[in-house]
């Protein structure tokens, strides 16, 4: 069924590697773009790159923890 | 004179809609097309000032009114009800499309109205119709239309009491900004913020919204929530509560989109998360935030109505709505991907998109008022919304798993209508300058230099790096997540039996106590009245003789003193 070259494995891989030098060029890219920060930690070299990392996972984590005392089946409000 | 003659834009829609039953499909499928078209050129004839006056109950209302952030919101609802038509053309159900017209029809009456009642008249027309949307989808919507609808008659209730309280205070009707100075001001506010799906009172919008049609939640997305943010800019800017307000609607949009499977709940919840971003910057109420908010407003109507649409073919096509039966679309539905990607990438104001040209202003105001806080929370949110639905929708809908399922595209009309909006959506993310020629006030700022646009590549970017290290983690589960609906929905419903016996005892004392004080009352009339009752026996004369003696005496008596 997945023979989509996609969805293949080789493609994935080489995927990665894209995204891999994409995300290094954004953060290089610091060194030769001026920022003008407005408060002092936004300032830091590559701060939009570990900034946005770490929000998304401490996001992703509340969500999880909320997740073990809010989620039902879907089937939930059924009957 | 005949320039004078304003022709009142919601009139064209919503009168029109009435008669498109009347219509042959054809007919039909030609008004949904042009009545917008004609309301955009009548939104345009609206001049300056007051336009259309109206006197009721002695009051003056000013029906029409217009400036520059009126124009703005009733150019990109005639827009949404154009491509709107467009893409429901095959929609056979004819109450939905009535019921959208006269929907996005009130919601420009509001926007046009210069004065407390007529924006109350059209923000309950707006409820009416919008209730009806939702229920044209059918029987499985009826519980979530009449949650729907109880929510907001409630808020209706919130702010007639305020608008009766600020009326019978100031005396004036004006619609004008308020500052937050008395209690009937703060209910016309909390009447408001229910519309703008702020929490606590926000479930209804993933409640009633994901049960509506396929075409009825594109509908649904733009209207309601975006004339409670113009509303919000008219009447309430720089408010601080709304700051914090609109930050606890940003994560509370991005957590439980996180942990939803239903893919237009998704959306739902991303739309709370967006009209917080507008409602932050409006709490902010500086001249750019608040452009921000109205550009932000614009253009989230045109990508979430696109991100709708993509989701809507989805459903149509398949009859799927859920993350965990989708997937793999992508082979046989390239274009239906390719514009949910446009408006995946708007979302999350993306370089070249039109999510960037206007989020980034209400990032920038707070960063210029150095409310440090306000600006590290909105970095967070913006890359969250890259997490929750930039690519959390394309990927659990298009890519993921193969779901074996092989729809082709939605019809041509559908397709028109996301290669528009998709279209619409690069074009102000590449040109952004005719959008910030028509905001409120001048525009000054520059969204693309470097150090915005690294910035932001960094952010999302990062983000979706994050995504897909956690993806484990992230994987959907054919569950929903409890949210304060429950208190009405489950709550409410265990108290239900517990109070119907309270109220059957206390009617059971009621009934009984009334039938032992007509008893008494009864009797005490027996006592008196009846055949030997006091006032019932033969009296003497000499005793009625007697007795008028005493009463004149003391009349007598009485005058001399």
């Amino acid at each position: 069924m997945d023979d989509h070259w996609l969805v293949r494995e080789s493609t994935i891989k080489k995927l990665w590697v894209a995204f891999a030098v994409v995300l290094i060029a954004t953060v290089l890219m610091d060194l030769v773009v001026a920022h003008h920060p407005y408060f002092g930690l936004d300032g830091t070299f590559g701060f939009g790159a570990w900034f946005g990392f770490v929000s998304c996972a401490a996001m992703v984590i509340v969500a999880k923890a909320l997740g073990l005392f809010l989620k039902r089946p879907d089937t939930y409000y059924d009957n | 004179m005949i320039t004078d003659v304003v022709i009142p834009p919601a009139a064209v829609l919503i009168f029109g809609a009435l008669i498109l039953p009347l219509l042959s499909a054809r007919l039909r499928a030609f008004f949904l097309l042009v009545l917008p078209l004609v309301t955009l050129y009548f939104v345009w004839q609206v001049p300056d000032g007051t336009a259309l006056k109206a006197t009721y109950l002695g009051y003056e209302l000013a029906l029409v009114r217009g400036d520059a952030l009126s124009r703005l919101f009733a150019t990109v609802f005639a827009i949404m009800a154009f491509a709107g038509g467009l893409y429901a053309l095959n929609q056979n159900r004819t109450a939905e499309l009535v019921a959208a017209f006269c929907y996005a029809g009130s919601a420009i009456g509001v926007v046009f109205a210069g004065d407390l009642l007529t924006v109350f008249i059209f923000w309950e027309l707006m409820a009416i119709a919008s209730t009806l949307v939702v229920w044209s989808a059918g029987p499985s919507a009826r519980g979530a239309g009449l949650r729907y609808a109880a929510i907001h008659l409630l808020g209706g209730v919130l702010l007639m009491a305020g608008l009766v309280g600020e009326i019978a205070g100031t005396g004036s009707i004006a619609f004008t900004k308020f500052t937050l100075d008395s209690v009937p001001r703060g209910l016309i506010l909390a009447g408001f913020l229910i519309n703008a799906g702020a929490w606590p009172l926000s479930s209804w919008l993933p409640d009633a919204y994901p049960e509506s049609s396929w075409s009825g939640m594109v509908f649904l997305s733009a209207f309601t929530t975006k004339t409670a943010v113009y509303v919000l800019l008219r009447g309430f800017p720089g408010t601080e509560i709304l700051i914090y307000v609109g930050l606890f609607m940003v994560f509370y949009g991005i957590i439980y989109a996180i942990l939803e499977n239903d893919m237009r709940r998704i959306l739902a919840y991303s739309i709370v998360n967006q009209v917080g971003f507008m409602v932050t910057g409006i709490g902010l109420g500086t001249e750019m935030a608040l452009n921000g908010a109205a550009a932000h407003a614009f253009t989230h109507i045109i990508y979430k109505a696109l991100l709708l649409m993509s989701a809507g073919s989805v459903l149509y096509m398949t009859g799927k709505r859920k993350c965990t039966d989708l997937g793999g679309l992508f082979r046989t539905m390239p274009l239906t991907t390719i514009c949910g990607i446009v408006g995946a990438l708007s979302i999350s104001s993306f370089p070249l998109t039109s999510g960037f040209v206007s989020k980034s202003m209400i990032s920038e105001a707070a960063g210029i008022q150095q409310l440090a806080v306000v600006w590290y929370l909105l970095a967070a949110a913006s890359a969250g919304v890259f997490l929750h639905a930039g690519i959390k929708f394309p990927w659990f809908v298009f890519f993921q798993k193969d779901s074996g399922m092989r729809p082709p595209d939605p019809p041509w009309n559908m397709r028109a209508a996301m290669v528009l909006f998709a279209a619409l959506c690069i074009g102000i993310g590449v040109l952004p300058g005719p959008l910030y020629a028509l905001l409120p006030y001048p525009v000054d700022f520059v969204p693309y230099t470097g150090s915005h646009v690294v910035f932001y590549l960094q952010l999302l970017l990062f983000s979706g790096l994050a995504f897909f290290l956690m993806l484990n983690w992230l994987k959907r589960t054919l569950t929903i997540t409890l949210d304060v609906d429950w208190l009405y929905r489950r709550l409410g419903l265990a108290a239900a039996p517990s109070f119907d016996r309270f109220a059957e005892t206390a009617w059971t004392g009621v009934v009984a106590a009334t039938n032992r004080g007509a008893d008494g009352f009864l009797r005490v009339i027996q006592r008196h009245h009846s055949p030997a009752g006091i006032l019932a026996r033969t009296w003497q004369t000499g005793t009625m003789a007697f007795w008028t003696t005493i009463m004149l005496a003391a009349y007598l008596v009485l005058s001399y003193l």
